[in-house]
């Protein structure tokens, strides 16, 4: 156990060589607010190039324990290229620490991470939180109430999480409700994680990256979003949409039954199984709206529904709209714009 | 080549969702069902690889109500083989538990001679999101793992599979035998054939009732989210909203003027 009383809430921070990423930022933030309840430390742990770095960035965010692994350049073991690594050295920390928790930010990396860590210690993981506390009525060294997404955020489901170590990581944009940012400890005891011994597990191995191709707005963090659903028709108007997107400086987006039917790549999909976008203006054309599109573009600013259908339950999702046959509206968006000779904003 | 593939029967939902009386579940009396996208993928890709190593079995699995046979017969109507289904009393079982069963179907499966190469999962279920199942089983295996598979090709005793990093694709080496949890983009799912359907008919589905674990976290009720009840602003009806949307795009900073 770390020190006496309550085990420690410990939450795993990645980064960008050094640079703790904001997304375990916010997940630090819940933690410490789990942490405040049960009166337990708050404790940190990085891994991976960087991680001594991250550690002592750690100090500004109130932490005075950073436990760190594999902080060295090209050492063999590169936790990151073997993915089963980070995990392995999560589960030692959990069996020789028993913290009361472990928590992670869940990205895929730190959702991998926890997961495999509790798979290796029989630990119960609570993937995508968006509230964490001690349940009413129940002793908080044995079980948490946590609120968590289902559906890609669709549906919320209120679970308890029991166990005297429990691994949870935090949906993105979960609020730290009554969580006060502690005042910088200054500079944070730096200790360093011991690897389990034996032979690290290297079976899967990073043989390649393949950068992405560049050029072109990414559909994940474009300004302005033109959507075509099954209203479209077929692949061919999609020249429309382009065009207009083109326009506003901003690239197509597709639903499903279009990926399905393949007039477009899925790595146009938006949506729970696609990618999530948060433009300022998301053009929803011939989309119905089925919330597993809508958890995808949630993070839209303003939605501007195209549709046939007053009652389609876009519309109840939409801040604008415009009834009418997408093949008659867009052709006269583009004929405006041109008219008026504008130009995409900055 | 054997292959393995798990699937969720969960409701296909559509613009609206309302839950039970209790909050237990979705309220799923007027809906129809389906597996997620990811599992659709996964379905397609085990029919592909053991069609193109020439021989083996596909095996479709699920734990779930009695309903759920028909998630099965619709895998065996596309092409998998085989179908495993561990029954339950239609409750949804926590990710440790599910694991645990489907360990026991592996194990199982290898003492009768059906050694699977690949166990292929969603990268996460639809409806709960839990995103450990693959490597849960993966690590009570003691298998190597790999999520996020959005493509994979199979070099001998082992598959090069790539997924989406933070800067760019990735490309890992795995050996196998090895647990892989996919998601959608990684092919295009074929839709069942008449003939399909047909077969899948006819083929028995292998059915037990497994044992339930203890494990977690334990579902207390649903709920759905409040939105603030957007008030569209309608800006008009067919091409004549068009000056109407400019102005808008105009107003928004979108465009110049
Ligand atoms: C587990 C799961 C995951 C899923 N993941 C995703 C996902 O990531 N992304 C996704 O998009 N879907 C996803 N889906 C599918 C989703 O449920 C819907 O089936 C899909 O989003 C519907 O696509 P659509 O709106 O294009 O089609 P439809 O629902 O058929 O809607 C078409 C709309 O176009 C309108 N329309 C028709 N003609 C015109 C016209 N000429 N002009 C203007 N409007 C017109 C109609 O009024 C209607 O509103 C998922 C489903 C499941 C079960």
């Amino acid at each position: 156990m770390s020190g006496l009383g309550a085990g420690a809430v410990i939450v795993f921070v990645e980064h960008a060589t050094g640079e703790p990423a904001p997304a375990s930022l916010a997940a630090l933030a819940v933690a410490r607010g789990l942490a405040d309840a049960l009166g337990a430390p708050l404790e940190a742990v990085a891994l991976g190039e960087g991680a001594v770095a991250a550690a002592s960035a750690l100090g500004a965010h109130g932490l005075g324990v950073v436990h760190v692994a594999h902080d060295d350049k090209g050492d063999a073991g590169r936790p990151f290229d073997t993915p089963a690594l980070p995990g392995r050295l999560l589960a030692h920390l959990l069996v020789t620490n028993a913290p009361r928790a472990l928590i992670a930010a869940a990205t895929a990396r730190g959702t991998e991470t926890l997961a495999y860590a509790a798979a290796l210690t029989n630990l119960p993981l609570a993937a995508a939180c968006t509230q964490v506390s001690a349940a009413d009525g129940e002793d908080p060294a044995r079980a948490l109430s946590v609120t968590r997404l289902r559906w890609g955020g669709s549906v919320l489901e209120e679970a308890r999480l029991d166990g005297a170590t429990v691994l949870l990581t935090v949906a993105d944009g979960a609020g730290a409700d009554g969580a006060v940012p502690a005042p910088p400890a200054g500079a944070p005891r730096i200790i360093t994680l011991a690897d389990e011994g034996g032979q690290p597990d290297t079976r899967v191995r990073l043989v390649e990256r393949v950068a992405s191709a560049a050029g072109g707005v990414s559909l994940a963090e474009a300004r302005v979003v033109v959507g075509g659903g099954r209203g479209v028709g077929g692949p061919d108007a999609f020249g429309l949409l382009e065009e207009l997107a083109a326009l506003l400086g901003g690239t197509v987006g597709v639903s499903r039954v279009v990926t399905g039917a393949g007039w477009r790549p899925h790595s146009e999909q938006v949506g729970q199984t696609g990618t999530r976008i948060s433009p300022d203006l998301y053009i929803a054309c011939g989309i119905s709206g089925a919330i597993q599109h809508i958890v995808g573009c949630r993070g839209a600013r303003a939605i501007l529904a195209i549709n046939t259908d007053r009652d389609a339950p876009i519309m109840a999702r939409a801040t604008y709209a415009v009834v009418g046959d997408l093949h008659a509206v867009v052709p006269a968006i583009i004929a405006e714009l041109r008219r008026r000779g504008a130009t995409p904003g900055a | 080549m054997n292959i393995l593939v798990c699937v969720k029967r969960v409701p296909a939902t559509g613009g609206r969702v309302t839950l039970t009386g209790d909050g237990l579940a979705i309220d799923a009396r007027f809906l129809s069902f389906t597996i997620s996208p990811h599992e659709e993928c996964a379905v397609e890709e085990a029919v592909r690889l053991v069609e193109a190593s020439g021989g083996g079995t596909t095996t479709v699995l699920t734990l779930g109500a009695e309903a759920a046979a028909d998630q099965l017969r619709d895998a065996l109507a596309v092409g998998m083989t085989r179908a495993i289904h561990l029954v339950t009393d239609g409750e949804d079982w926590d990710p440790m538990a599910t694991a645990a069963a489907i360990v026991g179907v592996v194990r199982a499966d290898a003492a009768e001679g059906f050694d699977h190469d690949l166990v292929l999962f969603g990268n996460e279920a639809a409806d709960s999101g839990d995103y450990q199942v693959p490597i849960r089983v993966a690590a009570a295996l003691d298998r190597p793992w790999l999520t996020g598979v959005k493509g994979l090709d199979v070099e001998g005793t082992s598959v090069r599979a790539r997924r989406d990093g933070t800067r760019g694709q990735e490309v890992y080496h795995v050996p196998l035998p090895a647990v892989l949890a996919v998601r959608e983009g990684l092919n295009r799912p074929r839709y069942p054939s008449i003939p399909g359907r047909l077969r899948a008919k006819k083929v028995a589905i292998m059915a037990t009732r497994p044992e339930r674990q203890v494990g977690g976290p334990t579902m207390i009720r649903l709920r759905v989210p409040d939105e603030e009840d957007a008030q569209v602003h309608v800006l008009g009806t067919g091409a004549e909203a068009a000056p109407a949307v400019v102005d808008l795009l105009e107003s928004l900073g979108l465009v110049n003027p």
